[in-house]
């Protein structure tokens, strides 16, 4: 299976990756060799295997429904590019 | 040609926990921006999730309530796409095994009728931030506070056929998530939203429509106006030769008109895998049975037992216990007043006409349930009569106060002296001398409808204090009197 140029774009967009023009045929190889193994895997039987929903043989642990965190806010806009008025601005996402 | 509309609902129920689901920063509304966004919120390196146990509680109570298959073992799945209010650049939710499967409900229509919806299925997420736009020249303004508030996303069938049923189906879920408690209901905060789903097809015909997703409306009126608006716009597109576009669509509360979102573009590839921060949700039969047993009287139980203990009617009955708050409301006041039928006609009436007026949830009402009960006390025994208590009424819910308050403050207590009757009614005779000979001469099945007009004048000359029935004796005895 391999993946071309189009497809490499899409990814990229989608996951907001800005990649190089002549990197796009190594990226497109490279994803493409990550599906081939996949296909490869695809030959195992897999009928009475249930799909793995976790790698860890264990169940989710509980928080009891308290509040324990604080207003911390000064600390944690001081990493912030922009703030006013205590919200976070970013750039406009909308016209 | 006859057309039929096709609706599904999504509605997104914020949980009423007390912590977010998986932070334990407060969900409080209302807060200074950003003081309730902790680090987990706001996917700041090296933070992990930890879920929330009692939002998991309440997703089951909402599966038991709908009558539905629980997930024995859920899963959260990553919802990816990019937006500045969802930090983390994905949703944490629930796609391939969520936590309640297929349910139902039924919902009763004004004629009286009911049909059963389908609940295709309910899982639990977390809601993104609030993005402000407006406020700032070139920039947008996030603040995280909602971001992490549990989500319980129910999801319906298809299985609706116009605006009233679909208005009828999001009052029933309401109704339900508020009796179990699970969501305080408000909607203008944005605890309860909802996602119409619209498509029209020719009647008779088995395939779908295409259908327009209009997002987040909050209030029931709106639902309404914004799906008979859409039902409408697909028709009139078709007939006039086009076709209706599958998009997502905005309702303009204002116009009264949806209107197409700018497509967030590509954004419908979320590319969904199993969270890799949380493990799977594993509960046994004991867990779920434990919270069976704690479940609280849901409405369909409510709207019997209004017919059946208070005598209501089927429609009052129907009317009072459709919203869990409204109905606890009446019950208090049954409390205090020991009268169902008053009470009944005091919440429908008086009450909800001017929480409409004011375009108020009962939640918000500035007489509460104690105040409204101890009011009707003073009807029950005589203190006022009806007229009156409207007006201590109207003061309780401008001013304030209890009403034998009001009813000392303004001199409103009926008068049930005899003796001070008896003098107004005298004077009313003497100062009547023409309408009383009318009566001395009428036919004597005639004098019963002639008495109304002394009534009426004792009643003014008494500022509508005098006690009605003692009056209408009273009249009665002296105006016979003259007769013979």
């Amino acid at each position: 299976m391999s993946l071309d140029r189009t497809d490499v774009d899409k990814i990229a967009h989608l996951a907001r990756l800005q990649i190089e023009e002549q990197d796009a045929p190594e990226y497109a190889q490279n994803l493409s060799n990550i599906l081939d193994l996949v296909n490869q895997m695809q030959a195992v039987d897999t009928t009475d295997v249930l799909p793995m929903a976790h790698p860890l043989d264990a169940a989710q642990r509980l928080r009891s429904d308290n509040v324990t965190e604080d207003n911390q806010r000064e600390l944690l806009q001081s990493v912030a590019p922009a703030v006013e008025n205590g919200l976070f601005l970013v750039p406009k996402v909308i016209e | 040609m006859e057309w039929e509309a096709v609706i599904g609902l999504e509605i997104h129920a914020q949980l009423a926990t007390k912590s977010k689901i998986f932070s334990g920063a407060s969900t409080a509304f209302g807060a200074e921006p950003n003081t309730q966004a902790c680090a987990v919120d706001l996917a700041l390196p090296g933070t992990l999730p930890v879920f929330n146990e009692e939002a998991l509680r309440m997703a089951v109570k909402f599966g038991l309530a709908v009558d539905a298959e629980i997930g024995r073992k859920s899963v959260f799945d990553r919802k990816n796409y990019f937006y500045p209010d969802l930090p983390k650049g994905y949703q944490t939710s629930q796609l391939f095994h969520p936590i309640v499967g297929i349910g139902h409900i039924d919902i009763t229509l004004e004629d009286g009728t009911t049909k059963r919806i389908g609940v295709t299925r309910a899982h639990l997420e977390e809601d993104a931030g609030k993005s402000l736009h407006d406020e700032f020249p070139g920039m947008t303004g996030i603040d995280l506070n909602r971001a992490g508030t549990p989500l319980l996303e129910i999801v319906s069938e298809p299985d609706m056929r116009s605006a009233e049923e679909a208005v009828a189906y999001v009052r029933k879920i309401h109704s339900l998530v508020t009796s179990l408690g699970i969501c305080d209901g408000n909607m203008s905060e944005g605890s309860f939203r909802c996602d119409c789903n619209v498509s029209v097809r020719p009647k008779g015909q088995e395939e779908y429509g295409t259908r327009t997703e209009t997002k987040n409306i909050n209030s029931f009126r709106f639902i309404e106006k914004a799906i008979v608006g859409e039902i409408e716009r697909q028709i009139d597109l078709i007939e006039d030769g086009g076709r209706v576009i599958q998009a997502t669509r905005l309702y303009d509360a204002d116009k009264n008109e949806t209107r197409s979102m700018r497509s967030k573009e590509e954004a419908n590839d979320y590319r969904y895998f199993p969270c890799p921060d949380l493990l799977p949700i594993v509960i046994d039969d004991e867990y779920i049975e434990n919270i069976r047993n704690t479940l609280p009287e849901l409405p369909d139980a409510r709207k019997a037992r209004f017919t059946e203990e208070y005598k209501l009617s089927e429609y009052d009955a129907m009317v009072l216990s459709a919203d869990h708050n409204m109905a606890t409301y009446f019950e208090i006041i049954v409390e205090t007043a020991k009268d169902a039928k008053l009470a009944a006609n005091w919440v429908m009436g008086e009450l909800s006409k001017l929480l409409n007026q004011h375009d108020l949830d009962i939640t918000n009402s500035p007489v509460n349930a104690e105040q409204l009960g101890g009011l009707l006390l003073r009807i029950k025994d005589d203190t006022i009569s009806g007229k009156i208590a409207k007006q201590v009424f109207e003061v309780m819910w401008s001013e304030g106060g209890n009403a034998d308050e009001i009813i000392e403050s303004k001199g409103l207590k009926q008068v049930t002296d005899s003796g001070a009757i008896e003098q107004i009614v005298d004077e009313v005779i003497a100062n009547n001398s023409p309408q009383v000979e009318q009566y001395v001469n009428a036919e004597p099945d005639k004098r019963g409808k002639m008495i109304g007009f002394f009534m009426g004048q004792v009643m003014k000359a008494s500022q509508g204090k005098a006690n009605p029935g003692q009056v209408q004796g009273i009249l009665k005895q002296k105006l016979d009197a003259l007769v013979s």
